[in-house]
């Protein structure tokens, strides 16, 4: 879903823009509070294995194709703010590297693809949390959720924006449905792959997905390797 | 935060490695595999007619455009090469982010 330069109008971008800087100011902040020793380089791995998995695009009807967006993943390892950070900075090297996604487009792709997705998942998975029982299937459950809504809550987001400053006009009914229906049958690719990579390591080191710190009782202390007395 | 510190002395890069080997392996061999399609947006922006506005953008010119190095004709090599040193530049720039904000966090520095 990188968004190319010349689908939006200028200050439509100037303003994602700016939606970007604000929300990228503020996950610096909130990411110092997340990351510690532990978690610092799994955000690097994490971000890495987005750039690659953003790479392989899977077909998901006829003539048509997507790939893993990565916000739900990067927030359910390591948390919502430093999870926008492992997005945006991929979208930054594939725009300066790669001419993936345009680079006045810069700001939309962040909004889209790290914010909204990012929220969007974390959100939801932390809501059914609350009310779901404290099982690490409940987890899984929650990242699934979260991961499948996350894709169709970006389509939405760009029809809304280009409905406001698209380079055609577009009635928005049509835009929007257009882009839910393809949107979340990527949306189940995304679901399938965040919800693998989670389990995989919440089978091995539940204590390195953030999520789990809310759906596991009491914290992770008994999910995980046998704590050495010291 | 809430969660105890509980395993630090089973091997902590376990987690670490493995998601960067996935990184290398999707990036270095799957990514030929990928699927040309259109994706989602394009496949809208087609049936809607936008997909014209589409513009070059101002990196077009890198030698690696489209995940396609410059100067390596053979197809599939050409996009692993491209793969293999975006998730080289993605963690070295994300190492460099992380490690600054987990020091300004106040705590020590990562060991992997």
């Amino acid at each position: 879903m990188h968004v190319p330069d010349g689908f939006l109008s200028t200050p439509t971008s100037l303003a994602t823009g700016g939606v970007a800087v604000i929300g990228i100011v503020a996950c610096l902040r909130g990411a110092r509070r997340e990351l510690d020793d532990r978690n610092a380089p799994i955000a690097v791995a994490v971000s890495a294995f987005i750039f690659a998995a953003q790479m392989i695009n899977f077909p998901v009807a006829a003539g048509t194709s997507g790939h893993l967006m990565g916000g739900a993943l990067a927030a359910a390892l390591v948390g919502p703010y430093t999870g926008v950070l492992c997005v945006s900075m991929v979208l930054l090297v594939q725009t300066l590297v790669f001419a993936d996604g345009g680079l006045s487009a810069l700001g939309t792709n962040i909004v889209l693809i790290a914010l909204v997705t990012t929220i969007v998942a974390y959100g939801t998975s932390r809501l059914l949390l609350r009310i779901l029982p404290a099982t690490r299937l409940s987890v899984l459950i929650a990242v699934f959720a979260g991961a499948l809504l996350s894709v169709p809550a970006a389509a939405i987001a760009f029809a809304g924006l280009y409905t406001l400053g698209g380079a055609t006009s577009i009635p928005v009914g049509s835009l929007t449905s257009a882009m839910v229906g393809v949107h979340l049958l990527i949306g189940v690719g995304e679901a399938i792959i965040t919800t693998s990579v989670v389990a995989a390591i919440l089978a091995t080191r539940s204590d390195l997905v953030h999520l789990a710190r809310f759906g596991e009782q009491p914290a992770s202390a008994t999910a995980a390797a046998p704590v050495e007395v010291s | 935060m809430g969660a105890p510190t509980t395993a630090d002395s089973s091997p902590r890069p376990r987690v670490f490695i493995g998601l960067s080997v996935a990184a290398l392996v999707v990036a270095g061999a799957l990514s030929s595999f990928a699927s040309s399609s259109p994706d989602g947006l394009e496949r809208v922006a087609e049936d809607h007619r936008f997909a014209e506005y589409s513009r070059d953008t101002a990196t077009a010119a890198s030698p690696f455009a489209d995940y396609a190095t410059s100067g390596i004709t053979t197809a599939w090599l050409s996009t692993a090469t491209a793969g293999v040193v975006g998730v080289l530049i993605v963690t070295m720039v994300a190492a460099a982010l992380f490690t600054l904000l987990n020091r300004g966090g106040g705590r020590a520095t990562r060991r992997d």
